[in-house]
């Protein structure tokens, strides 16, 4: 376990003396910045032209902006995690520090989910950022904090296996590109893969569906905790780890 | 040597480490090695004080003990001076003698040195070299090189593998007597009054009793350069110089021509070409 936090701790500091974490907050902050203003402004025309006519018709922060707002965060994260974990081993195998951490007295799950853990937390961080927006709806209105603790533990969750998937991604080869390349097609497959269920409603297309990582987020989006979810993601964050232990103890039959 | 780190695993056998079996139990193998890949395992964005921190914490080591260490393999390994440059900015030797200190930062029982002087200029490597040297007393030295030379400096022990078989392992001195048939010796004979006739030179060595052949090896402006065989146990070198003295010449050298490693490496290897035969060369020193 101290093994853990100190890989971790080495992690998030080569994160955050290298512009990269800077780039990606700066990035995350301007891209959602940008969402959460055009969902601001379409919730308050809407609210005015309501008036207007008339009508009172109910109009609920959570569901028209928080909830959008979220299903779009797990989209944009999606764009964010190949570059979250396409170093954590690619760096290490092509400066030949992966041998420092191999011959040191440290079990390889030590290693990968002290890397992880160092990925989880720079998320959060970007995370964090949203919840700054988020933080002005509670000053002007009153919107309902659980579906939106919710959508954050989905989107970590989500995350998570993601970033497991990535982690083992990266432990494949020295190259950063290949590891990044390779991460961004696996999630954005993992994204599209929910499109089936539009148009086809055959096994296939459910199966496939299921396995969208999307798909199991459309819940937490909603303030729902369903056990199923939330066992999808663990199973796929307690698989990419898997493989990733099981590439590291390869790597000793490889010369 | 990754095997003996449990870097890598063996394909068939298995090898110890200070009583410990790799396959068996590597943490505790893993605990009593430290280890100089070729390249230093630095991380170019960290700071030299904090990289060893953060390696002597991997090794298990915490607080004042770490702090202390840390002090002491600065000192020991001279890096004192950068400790708080990021390890990027470091020159070379620097990074070599960073990767001295990182290994033993937590005092092992072993320590494997893969090529440590590879790529540095000839001061570094005579400091790399001194250094190896002074920490040949507390821990015991398996030093991997493709530098003869530096086997014969350092080195105490040395084992010669060619292409994964073990050819030949024993001391320094024994590995170039064993190899030795008839003895050599190098001798320069100059005249004073004109030139030397190298036949007329060649038939008074070769007549010293116990003188098996005697070859001109090199015509210099005023002088003759022999190499001399002779059998072994007898000691001709008192004859000759007296036979060069009493024939008017002047004896510039003379000199057991001893088989440098690198001949005794190639016989043993199977005289294949040097770049062939030292494709894996690891040689041993203990202490």
């Amino acid at each position: 376990m101290r093994n853990t936090w100190t890989i971790c701790a080495k992690e998030l500091r080569s994160y955050f003396v290298s512009p990269i974490a800077y780039l990606l907050l700066t990035m995350f902050a301007l891209i959602f910045g940008f969402f959460f203003w055009n969902a601001l402004g379409y919730f308050v025309i809407e609210g005015m032209e309501m008036q207007l006519r008339g009508q009172a018709f109910p109009m609920n922060i959570n569901e028209q902006i928080i909830r959008p707002l979220l299903s779009n965060v797990s989209v944009v994260g999606l764009f964010f995690i190949p570059m979250i974990t396409m170093r954590l081993f690619a760096e290490e195998k092509r400066s030949g520090t992966i041998e420092l951490l191999a011959t040191s007295p440290v079990r390889d799950m030590e290693v990968i989910l002290g890397k992880w853990l160092a990925a989880m937390i720079l998320y959060s961080c970007l995370l964090l950022f949203t919840a700054l927006n988020f933080a002005f709806l509670f000053h002007y209105g009153k919107p309902d904090w659980k579906p939106l603790a919710v959508g954050y533990l989905g989107l970590l969750l989500q995350a998570g296996t993601l970033l497991a998937l990535g982690t083992f991604i990266s432990t494949l080869t020295k190259n950063q590109i290949i590891a990044g390349a390779a991460t961004f097609g696996v999630c954005l497959l993992l994204w599209v893969l929910e499109w089936t269920s539009g148009y086809e409603s055959a096994t296939w297309a459910q199966v496939l569906s299921y396995l969208s990582v999307i798909t199991h987020f459309e819940s937490f989006a909603k303030g729902v905790i369903e056990a199923k979810d939330v066992i999808f993601y663990l199973t796929g964050i307690f698989l990419g780890l898997f493989l990733t232990a099981r590439s590291m103890e390869s790597m000793r039959w490889r010369s | 040597m990754r095997i003996l780190t449990c870097f890598l695993c063996p394909t068939s056998g298995t090898a110890s480490v200070a009583g410990f079996d790799i396959l068996e139990q590597p943490f505790e193998v893993k605990k009593r090695i430290g280890y100089l890949p070729e390249t230093p395992p630095l991380y170019p964005e960290m700071e030299t004080a904090e990289y060893l921190r953060f390696v002597g914490k991997l090794k298990g080591l915490s607080g004042a003990e770490l702090e202390k260490r840390i002090d002491y393999v600065c000192e020991r390994c001279f890096v004192g001076d950068v400790k708080n440059k990021l390890l990027g900015k470091l020159s070379k030797g620097y990074r070599q003698r960073v990767g001295l200190a990182q290994a033993i930062i937590h005092n092992p029982d072993v320590l494997i040195l893969d090529e440590p002087t590879a790529g540095l200029d000839p001061k570094q490597i005579n400091e790399t070299r001194d250094l190896i040297k002074g920490l040949a007393g507390d821990h015991t030295i398996i030093l991997s090189t493709h530098i003869l030379p530096e086997v014969e400096q350092t080195c105490e022990q040395v084992v010669i593998i060619n292409k994964g078989k073990l050819v030949a392992t024993d001391s320094v001195r024994n590995l170039q007597a064993r190899t030795r048939g008839d003895e050599s010796l190098l001798l320069e004979v100059a005249s004073r009054n004109g030139q030397l006739d190298d036949l007329m030179v060649q038939q008074k060595l070769e007549a010293v009793p116990g003188v098996s052949r005697a070859l001109c090896t090199e015509h210099k402006d005023a002088s003759l350069l022999f190499e001399v065989q002779s059998q072994k146990g007898q000691l001709v070198r008192g004859d000759l110089a007296r036979v060069v003295v009493a024939s008017g010449w002047d004896l510039y050298e003379l000199r057991s021509a001893a088989k440098s490693l690198e001949e005794v490496f190639l016989q043993l290897t199977g005289n294949q070409t040097p770049a062939d035969a030292q494709e894996n060369p690891p040689s041993e020193l203990q202490s």
